[in-house]
C-alpha cells in the first residue's frame, strides 16, 4: 500500500542542502512566459490631427469607437507643436479585444475625412523593423490546377437512363437503372462509403457522404472525390437549389484551435465561428462561406427543424427564421439584407416561391421577382395572417387574416404560379379539427385570393408538378379516439374550373372543385410523378398495410375539358413491409422499398413503371436506401417539347426497339447462363454416378421388383344398436 | 394443391419422415408421443408412447421394421413399427438431438446434446435387425466420435452413401466428415455464417443440402465438400430437402419462435419455397403456417411433401399435375433433344 510506504520514508528536510538541487527543469516547465507587454496594444493610423485642446474630447469619441471590440483600459496620443500626430496607441484589456479591433475597426470611417487604419502594434515591431521582413521577393507557390471530372456525364447516357444509389450494409453502389434486369454498377460498389447516408445534390452533380470528420462530395464518371468539408460530426445536410451551396448542421460546436497550435494553419474557420453548428459551405470551392450559432430556441431540441436555411430559387439570397424575426441574407457576401432583420412578430414558418414570380403590380411586368411567404399564429388582439413579402424591397404584397387556426401548411406550386395555404381549424368547442385552403393567384393582378371549405381535416397535399390540379388525403374528425384500423380516410382529386375573360387568350382559374374521390382507404401518403399526371398514393408504415395505389389523371394536355381519374391500379399492389417510394426523375418509375433503418422486415426495393406494373423484385438482407440521382431542368424550350409530344409515335418506336434488343439480350444471357449451369450439373451428375457405379457402391433398382401391393381395409364399427317397439 | 392438416401432436414439431415406400409418415413433437401416420390419406396410424421429454428426431429402417427415437430425456428409444413397442432404451449422458438408421440397417447414429460439461458426440451403436432376435439389442457403442478440442458442438449429422462416412454439422457453420468406420476426420469445410439446422441427403446420398439460421442453404458433394449450389432465403432456414424427380430443393423456416409474437403471420415468412435445384432461382412458396416451419420432408417417389411447424401442426402436400409440368425451357430443350431422361412419376388421385 502506498500509504504504508510513505509513513515508512522518513525524511529529515533539514539535512538536505537546498542550494545544492539543481531546479532548473522545474523552473523551465513552471515559468511564466514574459507578457508581451505589446499584444495589448494596436496603433491607430489616420485619426484626425486636433489641437492639443480638443484631446480630451477626440479621447472619448475615439475610446467609444474602439470599446466596441473591448474594453480600453488606455488610449495614448502623441502630441507635438501643441497638435496631435494623427496616430494613437490603445491599449486592451483583453487580448482577444486586440484581433477584433483589427478585423472590424480597420478602414473604419470615422467622418467623411478621416478613416482608421488599424494595426496590432506587435505586426508593427514585427514587419515593420528592418531586416524582419525579407527585402526580397519570393513568388509564391501556386498549387497545381487540378483539373475536376466532368460532372454531368451521366447525361450523355446513350440510352437516356437513369442512376440511382443502392445502400445495403456497408456497402454503398451507384447504379444504372435497367428496369427489369439487374441494375448495372456505374462505378465498383464500395464498402463503408459513408458512415451514415449519401445524397445527392438538387441537379444530380454532386453525391455527398457523410463521416466523422465531415462531408465529402464525389462526382464524375468515376465518382472521384471532389472536395471534403471539415465539419466533424456533421448530422445534417441540405443544398441551394442551383447547387452552388451547401448546408450542414453537427451537434458538436466548432472549436477554433488556439492561434500557435499546428492546426490552426488549415482551419477553416476564424475565431468568429467558435461555437456555431451550422455551416454554409461554397460547394465549388470546399470553403465555408459563413457559420452561425443555432438559435437558442433550437439547442436542446431533440428533433430538429430541417432545412434552418431556406433558399430563394436562384440561389441568390437564403432566409433563417429566428424567433420573431426573420434575417435574409444575399449570397454574394452572406450579409444581412440591408444589414437589418425583418421583424415578424410570432412567425411561425416560411417558405421562398420555388421559381420566380411575375408579379402583375410590378411596373417590370416580365422580370422575375423573388417573393416569400410566412405566417403568424393568434396573437393578442390579432389574427392569424399569411403573407405575401417581395424581396429584396421587404414589401408585404399581400395578405390574408384567418380566425380559429391551429395550424397552416404552405404549399406552392412549383412553378410558383399559386400559393395554397392550408389550414387547419378548430371548432369553436376546439373539439375538431377542419381544414380550408386558401389560394393565391400569385401571377394575376392584386393577387386574388380563393378560399376552399371542406369539412374533413386534411392531413396531405400535393400540387401536380407543372400543373392546376392537386390530391388531398383527409380524413373527418369526429373528435376523440378512433379504431386505427378501421380505414378512414378520403382521397380526393380536385381540378379548375376555368372561366374565359375577354380579350384574353390565356383562362383564368375561377374555382377549384373535386372532381373525383375515393373512401375509406388508408392511404397517407401522395407521390406525383415529377411530369405530371401520374399519381402514386400509398399506405406506409403502421398495421401492415403498406400498399401503393397507382392513379393516372388522363390529362394529355390538349383535352382540357375531361379530367378525369383511373386507377390504372393493375390489381392491388400490396407490399406489406414498405417504408418509401420515390418517383424516378423522368417520371417512368417508381422506387418503392422497405429500409433497415425503419424496420427488418422484407428488406429491399421493387421498381414498378408508371402503370403500377411491377417490373422488378430483390430483396436484400440490411438493405437500407433507394436514391434516385436528380436530373437539371431539361433545357428543351415549351415548343421544343410541344414538338416531341406530336411525334411522340416516332420516337417512341425508337425506344421500344431499343427496349426489346436489350431485353433480348438479358434473356438471352439468362438461358445461356441456365444451361450451363444445367450442363455442369448433369455432367457432374454422370461423373459420380459413374464413380459409385465403378465402386460397386450403386445399388440395383429393387423398386421394380418389389411388388407394390394396395391393401384396402374396410372397418365397420357398430356404433350404437337400439331396439325400438313399435306399437 | 390442398393439404392434409395432420393434427394430433400439441406443442411444436421437431421432425417429419416419410417410410422408404412413402406410405406412411413419421412425426415427432415437444410433446412425448411419437405419431404415425398414413402419408395418402392423413389418418393416424398409431403413437410410440414412453418417452417422457421433448423428441428431438425419429428416424425409421428402409424396411419399416424398427423406428428409433432420440429424446430431450437422455434417452434413445428402438420400436416395433407394426405394433408401437419399445424394444430398446439406450441411456444417455445429454440429451439426443439427432438419430439416423446406416443405409443398410445395421447402425445406428445418434447426436448428443454439448451441455452440461458433457461433450457432445457422434455415437454409433451397432443394430440386431434380425427379426427373431431382435429384441436383444447391445448398449456398447462401436464408436463414439467426440468433438474435436476447439471445434463448436455437432447439431445435425447423416450417413453418405453405402454408410462410408458421416456428415456433421455444426453449430459455427462448419461442415465435417468422419470415416463411419473409424471416425477419422476427413474434412471440415465453413458453408455457413450461423448454425446449422438441418442436413438432408439426396436420393442416392452422394450429395446433400444444409440450412442454416444465416438464411441459406448449400448442396454440397459428399466427396469433396464443395459447394455446389446456394440458395439464398430472406429469413432463418429451419430445414431443406432435395426432391426426387424435379430438380428442386425446398427450404422451410421463418422469423425465429421468439421475435413470432411481434411480426403478424404475413411478414413472418412461415412458408415452404422451392428453389429450383440447378438454377438456384425461386419458383415458389406455400403457404399454410402459422409459425416457422421446422423440418420439411419429402416423398421418396416425389410425389408429396410434409412440413412440421412451430405451430404444432404437419402439413401434408400432394403435388399436383402443374407441380409436374412446371419446367423451365431450357430444360424442355434438353428433354427433346434427348440430352436427358424423363422421369414421371404416377400421379395418384
Amino acid at each position: 500500500m502506498p500509504v504504508e510506504e510513505e509513513q515508512e520514508i522518513r525524511i529529515d528536510e533539514s539535512a538536505i542542502p537546498i542550494d545544492d538541487i539543481d531546479f532548473s527543469d522545474l523552473e523551465a516547465k513552471y515559468a511564466i512566459p514574459e507578457d508581451d507587454s505589446l499584444s495589448h496594444f494596436i496603433i491607430v493610423d489616420g485619426a484626425p490631427i486636433a489641437p492639443e485642446s480638443k484631446v480630451a474630447v477626440l479621447k472619448k469619441v475615439l475610446t467609444k469607437v474602439f470599446s466596441a471590440a473591448g474594453k480600453v483600459t488606455d488610449m495614448y496620443m502623441p502630441v507635438e507643436n501643441g497638435q496631435t500626430k494623427g496616430f494613437v496607441f490603445v491599449e486592451f484589456e483583453d487580448i482577444s479585444s486586440v484581433d477584433i479591433a483589427c478585423k472590424k475597426l480597420n478602414n473604419k470611417k470615422l467622418d467623411v475625412k478621416h478613416t482608421l487604419f488599424v494595426n496590432k502594434l506587435s505586426d508593427v515591431e514585427k514587419y515593420g523593423v528592418k531586416g524582419h521582413v525579407s527585402d526580397e521577393f519570393v513568388e509564391p507557390k501556386i498549387e497545381p490546377y487540378h483539373e475536376s471530372p466532368y460532372l454531368k456525364s451521366w447525361l450523355q447516357d446513350y440510352n437516356g437512363r437513369d442512376q440511382f444509389v443502392l445502400q445495403k450494409g456497408d456497402e454503398v453502389g451507384v447504379y444504372w437503372s435497367k428496369n427489369k434486369n439487374d441494375p448495372e454498377p456505374a462505378v465498383e460498389p464500395r464498402q463503408n462509403w459513408t458512415q451514415a447516408f449519401v445524397r445527392f445534390s438538387p441537379k444530380g452533380s454532386y453525391l455527398f457522404s457523410m463521416h466523422e470528420q465531415g462531408i465529402q462530395a464525389w462526382g464524375g464518371p468515376e465518382f472521384s472525390r471532389l472536395k471534403r468539408f471539415f465539419h466533424p460530426n456533421a448530422r445534417l445536410i441540405d443544398f441551394s437549389p442551383c447547387e452552388n451551396y451547401l448546408v450542414s448542421l453537427s451537434p458538436t460546436p466548432i472549436e477554433v484551435p488556439a492561434e500557435d497550435h499546428p492546426a490552426r494553419a488549415s482551419f477553416p474557420f476564424g475565431p468568429e465561428s467558435e461555437g456555431h453548428k451550422l455551416i454554409i459551405w461554397d460547394i465549388k470551392s470546399g470553403l465555408p462561406t459563413r457559420t452561425f450559432a443555432l438559435p437558442p430556441n433550437l439547442e436542446n431540441e431533440k428533433k430538429m427543424v430541417w432545412p434552418l436555411v431556406k433558399w430563394s430559387y436562384d440561389d441568390k439570397y437564403c432566409a433563417r427564421m429566428g424567433p420573431d424575426a426573420l434575417a435574409v441574407y444575399e449570397t454574394s457576401d452572406f450579409q444581412l439584407l440591408d444589414k437589418k432583420l425583418i421583424k415578424i412578430e410570432g412567425i411561425v414558418d416560411f417558405e421562398w416561391a420555388p421559381a420566380g414570380v411575375k408579379l402583375a403590380a410590378s411596373k417590370n411586368k416580365d422580370a422575375d421577382q423573388h417573393v416569400l411567404t410566412y405566417w403568424t399564429p393568434e396573437q393578442v388582439n390579432q389574427t392569424a395572417r399569411v403573407a405575401l413579402m417581395q424581396i429584396p424591397s421587404r414589401e408585404v404584397i399581400r395578405t390574408v387574416n384567418l380566425f380559429q387556426v391551429s395550424d397552416c401548411k404552405l404549399h406552392w406550386q412549383d412553378e410558383a404560379r399559386f400559393l395554397c395555404v392550408k389550414v387547419d381549424r378548430h371548432t369553436k368547442s376546439k373539439k375538431t379539427i377542419f381544414t380550408s385552403l386558401e389560394f393565391f393567384h400569385l401571377f394575376e393582378k392584386d393577387i386574388p385570393v380563393e378560399k376552399l371549405e371542406l369539412k374533413d381535416s386534411v392531413i396531405n397535399f400535393s400540387w401536380e408538378p407543372k400543373g392546376e390540379r392537386f390530391v388531398t388525403i383527409s380524413i373527418l374528425d369526429v373528435g376523440g379516439n378512433v379504431n386505427p384500423a378501421i380505414a378512414r380516410n378520403t382521397l380526393t382529386f380536385f381540378g379548375p374550373e376555368e372561366e374565359k375573360i375577354k380579350n384574353k387568350t390565356k383562362l383564368n382559374i375561377k374555382k377549384w372543385t373535386a372532381f373525383a374521390s375515393f373512401e375509406k382507404k388508408h392511404s397517407n401518403t401522395i407521390e406525383f410523378s415529377p411530369k405530371g399526371r401520374f399519381v402514386a398514393v400509398a399506405t406506409i408504415i403502421g398495421n401492415n398495410h403498406g400498399e401503393i395505389e397507382f392513379y393516372d389523371l388522363d390529362y394529355d394536355g390538349t383535352n382540357k375539358e375531361s379530367s378525369t381519374v383511373n386507377n390504372t391500379g393493375s390489381g392491388n399492389n400490396k407490399y406489406f413491409a414498405l417504408t418509401d417510394i420515390a418517383w424516378d426523375p423522368s417520371g417512368r418509375y417508381l422506387a418503392a422499398w422497405s429500409s433497415s433503418w425503419r424496420h427488418k422486415i422484407e428488406n429491399g426495393y421493387r421498381l414498378y413503371d408508371f402503370a403500377g406494373h411491377l417490373l422488378r423484385e430483390e430483396v436484400i438482407d440490411q438493405f437500407k436506401t433507394f436514391y434516385w440521382r436528380p436530373r437539371p431542368q431539361s433545357l428543351l424550350s415549351s415548343n421544343d417539347r410541344k414538338k416531341v409530344r406530336k411525334n411522340l409515335r416516332e420516337y417512341s418506336a425508337q425506344f421500344e426497339e431499343a427496349d426489346a434488343m436489350e431485353a433480348d439480350v438479358a434473356t438471352r444471357e439468362l438461358i445461356l447462363k441456365r444451361r450451363k449451369l444445367f450442363e455442369d450439373w448433369n455432367s457432374w451428375r454422370s461423373e459420380i454416378e459413374k464413380i459409385q457405379k465403378d465402386l460397386g457402391l450403386t445399388q440395383e433398382e429393387e423398386t421394380e421388383d418389389v411388388n407394390e401391393e394396395v391393401v384396402e381395409e374396410i372397418r365397420e364399427e357398430v356404433l350404437e344398436e337400439k331396439e325400438e317397439v313399435v306399437e | 394443391m390442398r393439404p392434409i392438416m395432420l393434427k394430433g401432436h400439441e406443442r411444436s414439431l421437431t421432425q417429419v419422415k416419410f417410410n422408404r415406400e412413402g406410405d406412411l409418415l413419421f412425426s415427432v413433437a415437444k410433446d412425448k408421443s411419437a405419431s404415425v401416420w398414413y402419408s395418402f390419406n392423413g389418418e393416424r396410424l398409431g403413437t410410440f408412447e414412453g418417452h417422457i421429454g421433448t423428441i428431438w428426431s425419429i428416424d425409421v429402417d428402409s424396411k419399416t421394421e424398427l423406428a428409433v427415437t432420440g429424446s430431450a430425456d437422455f434417452s434413445a428409444k428402438l420400436w416395433e413399427v407394426n405394433n408401437g413397442k419399445c424394444i430398446k432404451t439406450w441411456k444417455l449422458k445429454t440429451p439426443a438431438k439427432r438419430v439416423e438408421f446406416s443405409p443398410n440397417n445395421d447402425k445406428l447414429l445418434i447426436v448428443t446434446d454439448q451441455v452440461m460439461g458433457e461433450k457432445g458426440t457422434i455415437t454409433i451403436l451397432p443394430i440386431n435387425s434380425n427379426f427373431e432376435t431382435r429384441e436383444e439389442q447391445t448398449d456398447e457403442p462401436l464408436l463414439i466420435i467426440e468433438t474435436a478440442e476447439g471445434a463448436e458442438k455437432v447439431t445435425v449429422a447423416g450417413w453418405s452413401y453405402a454408410g462410408k462416412y458421416i456428415i456433421a454439422g455444426h453449430s459455427n457453420g462448419v461442415v465435417s466428415k468422419y470415416d463411419a468406420e473409424t471416425g477419422e476426420l476427413h474434412k471440415t469445410v465453413k458453408v455457413h455464417d450461423l448454425t446449422i439446422t438441418d442436413l438432408q441427403f439426396s436420393q442416392d446420398k452422394t450429395y446433400f443440402i444444409t440450412s442454416s439460421k444465416d438464411k441459406t442453404a448449400h448442396i454440397l458433394d459428399v466427396d469433396t465438400l464443395t459447394i455446389m449450389k446456394t440458395y439464398e432465403a430472406d429469413a432463418p432456414m429451419n430445414s431443406a430437402c432435395i426432391t426426387p424427380v424435379k430438380n428442386f430443393v425446398i427450404l422451410g423456416g421463418g422469423q425465429d419462435a421468439r421475435d413470432v409474437t411481434t411480426t403478424s403471420s404475413k411478414q413472418g415468412k412461415f412458408e415452404a419455397r422451392f428453389y429450383h435445384k440447378i438454377f438456384e432461382d425461386e419458383i415458389g412458396r406455400v403457404k399454410g403456417h402459422f409459425g416457422p416451419l421446422n423440418y420439411v420432408a419429402i416423398h421418396p417417389n416425389g410425389t408429396m411433401y410434409a412440413s412440421g411447424g412451430e405451430d404444432g401442426f404437419v402439413r401434408l402436400h400432394h403435388f399436383d399435375k402443374s407441380y409436374y409440368d412446371f419446367k423451365y425451357d431450357v430444360e424442355r430443350t434438353a428433354e427433346a433433344t434427348g440430352a436427358v431422361e424423363v422421369k414421371t412419376p404416377e400421379i395418384t388421385a
